[in-house]
Formats: C-alpha cells, sequence, structure tokens
C-alpha cells in the first residue's frame, strides 16, 4: 500500500448519542458532513454497563433517510440470529439507504447472550462453524433474487421471472434455511461485511478490522490479513483526545489505543495510511470523542488530502472501491 | 362520547389485489415510494401505515409464483427509516410469534418504538407451517396445535421486558429465554399491540392482549357478529368493551357516480383475475402443470392429482384446502351449463371480497353506520393503486368522514395510542 490517503470509520456511542431520535439524527448528520465513510452502531443481546441502548439496525434504519452518502454499518450477532431475518434485515437497510448498509459480525458464544434465545453456550469450535454458517447463508440469500427478477411483463402476465428467483438450500452443522430471501437483491448486491481479524476465516469479510499491541503488530497483522484475501484492512484505533496526557500510540490490551491532541491523531493516522486502507475509530468517553473528531481531526486530514470521503448518493461499496459482486446463482 | 373512525394502510406486499401492470403505478419494492406513502397518510390524518409479513415467496408446485408481485423488507427495519421521514403516522409492524426469539423481537419493537416517538404497533400473528419453517431455526420445532400457547407466552414475556429494567427469564417447552431489557421506553409506554388472526385461538389472544385487531369481517353482518363476539370476550377477561379497536381490512372503489364506481370496481376485479391468474388458480387445485391449456379454452380435461392442497401458495384457506374433487366435479357441471371457458369459470367463482364501492359521500356514510353502530372502528385499507387509490382516499373520501363528523379535522396526540383513543 502506498496510497497515503485513507477511509475513516468510526463508532456511534452506543447509549448517549441515540437517546433521543433528535440527538442521533444530528450526530449522523454531522459524521456525514465531516467526511467519515461510514459509521458503526455496536450492539450485543446483553445490557451494556451502563444500562441503555437501542438495537443497532433499527437504529442505522433510521439515520438511512436522513443521510446520502454515510455508511452504515450495525452490528448484529450471529449466534443469537434467525438467519433469514437477519439477511432481510440487512439487505431492507441497503434498500432504505439506497446502497449504504454494512454490517459488523459479531460472534458470540457466550452462556449469557445464548441464554437471552433460550440456549446454551458454544464451544470455540462450535462458534466458528456457526459464524461461517451464518455468513455463507446470509451471502447466498441476498444473491437468490437475480439483479433482473423482477420483470413485468404484461404479455405473459408475470411479474417475476420465475427462473431468477432461487432457493438456496442450504445445510448448515445446526440449522437450514431453504430461502429464497423475502426481499429483492440489495443495491449493493451485498451489503459490506465488516469483521474483526480474528473471524475473518469464518467471516470472510469485505473489510477485516485488524487490532494490534503497537503499530507495528497493527502493520504485521494487516500484511497478513492481505496476504489471506481481504480486500480491505483497517486498524481499530480507540482514541481519548483532549487529556492531558503527551501524544502517542498506546496498547491497551489487544488493541491500538491514542490518548492525545487531535493534531497528534491526525499525523498518526497519516503514518497509518501507508500500512492500512482506512481506521476504525473508537471514541474512548462517551459523548466527548466526536466532536473533536469531526471539528479538528477529520478537517485536518482533509487539509493535508489524506482523507477519502464520500461523494453524495454513491453506495458503500463505490465509496471503499469495492466491487459490485456478481450473484452466485447468475 | 362522539363515534370516531380510524384508518389504517395495508401497503402491498404480495397477492393478486395489486395491479402491478398499471403504468401509473409507483415501485412498491422502493423506500421513496413507502415515504411517498406514508407522507400522503399523515396528509390524511391515518392512523397507522402497516406492513404484512410473509416469510416464504409464494411457490406454485416448487417454483415461485410469478403472477403476482412479491419482495418485501423486514418490517422494522423498514418502519424505522419510515420514522425518521414521517412525524405522526403509527408504523405497525406485522411479526410472527412462532419464527422469532421473544426478547430479540421485543427489543427491536421497543427501539423502533422509541426512536418514533411513541409510533409503533405489533401486529401479532401466529402463521405457521413446515413450508414457512424449511427457511428457520425454530421450523417445526413445536406442533401447530399449540401455536397460540406459544403466542400468549411470547406475549407475555415482551410486556415484561417492556415493564422495567429487570431480567426476565421463562422457561417451558415453548419459550425459552434468560434476558434484560436495554430499550427506554417511549412516550407510549410500549408499542400498541394489534391481532390479526380469526381462529378461536386468534380471538382469544386478541381478548386477552390487544389494543386493536386487524379483522377479516368486513361485510356489515359479519363485522357486527365479530364485533359482539369479541366484546363478550372481553368481558370474560374483565376487559371493557372499548378497551379494543376493530378494524375491518377493506377495499375501496370510488367513483363520481354509483354507476361510475360499479363500472371501475368490475374493470379492477377483471384485472386482478388475468387468463394467467385464472389458469394458475385451477392448476392450484388440479396439482399440475396446465400451462399448455388455453385459458379462453375449456376446462382440462385430465384428472386432478390426488391429495389435498398445499400450504405453498398461503393464499388459500384452511376450509378450502379440503374437499377438492368435489369442487372440481362442481365447477365441470357449471362450466359445461354455461359453456364457461377456464377464464370465464374463475371470473364466476373466485369468491368476491366484500369491498367498498360508490361515491366519496355513499361510501362515507356507510362507515359511518358501521362507527355509529359499533361494528367496527374504522378499517384497513389494502390499496390496490399506489399510490392512486390512497391519494384518492384521502383527497376525496377523508373530506366526506370529516364533514360526517366521524373523522378527525387534525392530530390530537403524538402517539400511535394517543391517536387510536386507547388510555
Ligand atoms: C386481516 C388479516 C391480516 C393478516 N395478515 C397476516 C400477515 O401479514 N402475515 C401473516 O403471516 N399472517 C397474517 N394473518 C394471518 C393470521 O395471523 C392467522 O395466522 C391466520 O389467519 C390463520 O388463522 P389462525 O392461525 O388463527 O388459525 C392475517 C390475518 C388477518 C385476519
Amino acid at each position: 500500500m502506498t496510497s497515503r490517503s485513507l477511509h475513516v470509520a468510526v463508532e456511534l456511542d452506543a447509549t448517549a448519542d441515540s437517546l433521543s431520535p433528535r440527538a442521533l439524527a444530528e450526530t449522523v448528520a454531522r459524521a456525514e458532513t465531516a467526511g467519515f465513510t461510514f459509521v458503526t452502531f455496536p450492539d450485543s443481546p446483553v445490557p451494556p454497563r451502563g444500562g441503555s441502548r437501542l438495537e443497532a439496525t433499527t437504529r442505522a434504519a433510521y439515520v438511512s433517510t436522513l443521510t446520502d452518502r454515510l455508511g452504515l454499518a450495525p452490528t448484529a450477532n450471529v449466534t443469537t440470529a434467525e438467519p433469514f431475518h437477519l439477511a432481510a434485515q440487512l439487505a431492507s437497510l441497503d434498500h432504505a439507504s439506497h446502497g449504504r448498509a454494512a454490517w459488523v459480525v459479531a460472534a458470540d458464544g457466550s452462556a449469557e447472550t445464548l441464554a437471552t434465545i433460550g440456549g446454551s453456550r458454544l464451544d470455540p469450535a462450535a462458534l466458528h462453524r456457526e459464524t461461517a454458517d451464518v455468513v455463507e447463508v446470509v451471502r447466498r440469500l441476498w444473491d437468490s433474487w437475480d439483479d433482473d427478477a423482477v420483470v413485468k411483463d404484461t404479455a405473459t402476465g408475470r411479474y417475476l421471472d420465475p427462473d431468477k428467483v432461487h432457493h438456496v438450500d442450504f445445510t448448515g452443522a445446526r440449522f437450514s434455511v431453504k430461502g429464497p430471501l423475502i426481499t429483492p437483491r440489495p443495491p449493493q448486491g451485498r451489503p459490506v461485511v465488516v469483521a474483526a481479524d480474528d473471524l475473518a476465516e469464518a467471516a470472510r469479510p469485505d473489510v477485516v478490522l485488524v487490532g494490534g499491541t503497537g503499530l507495528d503488530d497493527v502493520r504485521t497483522r494487516a500484511a497478513r490479513a492481505r496476504a489471506a484475501g481481504a480486500p480491505l484492512v483497517f486498524a481499530e484505533l480507540e482514541v481519548l483526545l483532549g487529556g492531558s496526557a503527551p501524544d502517542g500510540p498506546w496498547p491497551r490490551g489487544d488493541r491500538l489505543r491514542y490518548t492525545g491532541s487531535a493534531a497528534g491523531l491526525a499525523e498518526l493516522l497519516g503514518w497509518l495510511a501507508t500500512g492500512v486502507d482506512g481506521v476504525h475509530l473508537r471514541p474512548g468517553v462517551p459523548g466527548t470523542g466526536l466532536p473533536v473528531l469531526i471539528d479538528e481531526v477529520l478537517p485536518a486530514l482533509r487539509g493535508e488530502g489524506l482523507l477519502l470521503p464520500p461523494e453524495p448518493g454513491a453506495t458503500l461499496r463505490s465509496s471503499l472501491g469495492l466491487r459490485r459482486p456478481e450473484s452466485l446463482f447468475a | 362520547m362522539s363515534a370516531r373512525l380510524h384508518l389504517g394502510v395495508f401497503y402491498p406486499g404480495v397477492g393478486p389485489q395489486f395491479l402491478w401492470d398499471d403504468p401509473s403505478n409507483a415501485p412498491h419494492t422502493e423506500i421513496d415510494t413507502a415515504v411517498a406513502v406514508a407522507r400522503t397518510l399523515e396528509r390524511g390524518l391515518f392512523d397507522a401505515f402497516f406492513l404484512g409479513e410473509g416469510l416464504r415467496v409464494r411457490e406454485n408446485r416448487g417454483r415461485v409464483h410469478a403472477l403476482d408481485i412479491a419482495g418485501r423488507p423486514d418490517a422494522i427495519t423498514q418502519l424505522s427509516a419510515l420514522a425518521a421521514a414521517t412525524s405522526r403516522i403509527g408504523l405497525v409492524a406485522t411479526q410472527n410469534t412462532t419464527y422469532n426469539f421473544p426478547a430479540d423481537l421485543a427489543r427491536r419493537l421497543a427501539s423502533l418504538d422509541f426512536l418514533s416517538g411513541g409510533r409503533a404497533g405489533w401486529n401479532i400473528v401466529t402463521t405457521d407451517n413446515a413450508w414457512t419453517g424449511a427457511n428457520f431455526r425454530r421450523g417445526g420445532r413445536f406442533p401447530h396445535e399449540r401455536r397460540y400457547e406459544r403466542a400468549e407466552q411470547f406475549v407475555e414475556a415482551a410486556l415484561a421486558l417492556w415493564s422495567g429494567t429487570a431480567e426476565v427469564a421463562r422457561h417451558t417447552d415453548l419459550v425459552g429465554l434468560r434476558a434484560t431489557p436495554t430499550v427506554p421506553p417511549s412516550p407510549q409506554g410500549r408499542p400498541v399491540l394489534f391481532q390479526a388472526g380469526d381462529s378461536d385461538g386468534g380471538r382469544e389472544l386478541a381478548a386477552k392482549y390487544a389494543d386493536v385487531v386487524f379483522s377479516a369481517n368486513t361485510a356489515y353482518d359479519q363485522a357486527l357478529a365479530y364485533a359482539e363476539d369479541l366484546r363478550a370476550r372481553l368481558a370474560r377477561y374483565g376487559r371493557p368493551a372499548g378497551a379494543v379497536r376493530i378494524l375491518p381490512g377493506a377495499t375501496v372503489v370510488l367513483g363520481d357516480t354509483p354507476a361510475d364506481a360499479a363500472e371501475r370496481a368490475e374493470d379492477v376485479r377483471r384485472r386482478q383475475i388475468t387468463p394467467q391468474r385464472a389458469l394458475a388458480f385451477l392448476e392450484q387445485y388440479w396439482g399440475r402443470d396446465l400451462s399448455d391449456h388455453d385459458p379462453h379454452g375449456p376446462l382440462p380435461a385430465v384428472e386432478p392429482v390426488e391429495g389435498e392442497l398445499g400450504p405453498s401458495r398461503g393464499t388459500i384457506s384452511i376450509e378450502d384446502r379440503t374437499g377438492k374433487l368435489d369442487r372440481i366435479r362442481r365447477w365441470r357441471e357449471l362450466a359445461e351449463a354455461k359453456k364457461l371457458s377456464i377464464h370465464q369459470l374463475v371470473l364466476e367463482v373466485q369468491p368476491r371480497q366484500h369491498g367498498f364501492v360508490g361515491t366519496p359521500g355513499r361510501v362515507a356514510d356507510e362507515w359511518a353506520h358501521y362507527v355509529r353502530t359499533r361494528a367496527a372502528d374504522g378499517f384497513v385499507i389494502s390499496p390496490h393503486l399506489l399510490p392512486a387509490t390512497l391519494d384518492e382516499i384521502v383527497d376525496r373520501l377523508v373530506p366526506e368522514l370529516q364533514d360526517r363528523g366521524v373523522y378527525r379535522t387534525g392530530y390530537e396526540g403524538t402517539t400511535l395510542r394517543e391517536h387510536l383513543g386507547l388510555t
């Protein structure tokens, strides 16, 4: 990667920003204007520490008709979903946003999470298989209507061409799905799939999120993800802005964390741009980090010509330079 | 309190009623069409915008049914998109209690309710069959006879999750969960509960839990009988007669004169029952491919395949799925006696839905009579054209209803519960 520009995605605070519809709408509008490529909506079936959180796809859908270029990436957990509903929900988000949907794959096999659907804990092998099965069947369901399945042919009285709508006949380890999906093929063909690198083998995402214990480790993991076939690699970066700590990237567990000034962050991102296609920023302090990113960091990146902001009306795939996939059935 | 009429629209998703071949139609699967329709309904001061649910694309002998519109969004996702594009209209999602997990569905509905400022509704349905179940983890896990038991336990769990912040646990053979609510209550407290389903089990579910019923009993006498039945059931559960709003499904064809309206209605029916649909209708009963038959020719001479009708089209009621050989014999006698082609026979025998046909003033009189005599509290309209059917209703019928004092002249509240006058 020799390009010096990058996509910047940001995590929307799970709680504070969403606790009024108006605040959510305003935050997202500002994020769009600032030039983020997409926003992620974190989620889990179990409550966050603070208590309140709205369901992520519903939140993303709410802002879909209020925006025209920002990618919308809700998190959805594979182990507690009906894969058929999940495919329809994400396809519907893609239709509602005219092609700006993405899916951040979560795979939580814990007892607490599975209990929400009356299930029990999954061991790592079962979790890996479940992740692969759910992502695979969701992709097939998105493909189950050909792009030109609706023919509206008055001469034959046919609304659909029945040869262009397909059963998927998927059998996984723990479920099977007949198909086709109830929802026509989404505008992007398939919404963009985003997943952390430890899920990449199972989920085969379009965008792999890599963590690391330091900058070199991030670069190493990015190279490894790319070698394994990842179309795009984004670095995960937690940010704590405006504190009194000296500027710099600090490893925090498995995820890179930056503490310091907005200018220092812009500089760090410029450096990261040579190793990854984008960054996924997670403001560390709810409600305060995002305004600084919007008001200071993104303008600085723009000024340096480092930012790749989406164009009005663009699909997320086209903003990311990803091709629109052919259907498996075409 | 004076009689109040409430109106909703059942947005088209499937079926032969919708005239997709009309050049005036906006594409029903596109979000922009749904947004425009929802805004039209707000202009007409409607209570609610409904999305139905069908979790398997209809089929005819193993292939998707090609003649009707198909393709629909996930309801809660789409309604959440509409929530931001509208400010008053109620947003009602039809959602099944068989193929969903209670904690997940309750959380999605609560999120929609919160984001829409208290405008969400849940139309509770129990439709279950192995054919639909083939798309789900839960497919066929419990017996059909127990679908309403599951529905009840499901609704109880959802109500518990909506009533506070405490963990809710259920461990029965039909419902299992341990979950903690995460969504704050909306201005209306919780989503409004709708029930659609006419069997005894469905009516009991409505009597216990529903705020609104979406009923299939539209003709006046049936509507009144249904309303009286429901009121008797409500009393048995200690609920007042006014606790539930009854909204039968309705189709509407307006005209400048009674004769003009009747002519337009007949034209709609002829366009709904196309020659190809007539042949497909017979194929369901014959159980075999009849595509080499001319719909304008005589009835098939070949014998039908033995065995009763499967649920794969999802359109034929249970009682009509049995006794098919007898039915076919009667159709043959009728076609013989009246010299009818396949198309003509189907035009003759396919049941006519009860619809409201007339001048705007005449339909308004009829509807005012329903609400004044408590046969219904309003209607849920299935349009045959988008947006033409609804534009006409909003522009021509709504003013007539207002003149008769049975319809609001402005929204008085902001939540769906307030629109419906529920306490
Ligand atoms: C007016 C009306 C609308 C309905 N809409 C739907 C729908 O959109 N999706 C669905 O699965 N079932 C729908 N149903 C079906 C009912 O939930 C119910 O399952 C069906 O009538 C079978 O009856 P039973 O289960 O009560 O025996 C509807 C029923 C009525 C009366």
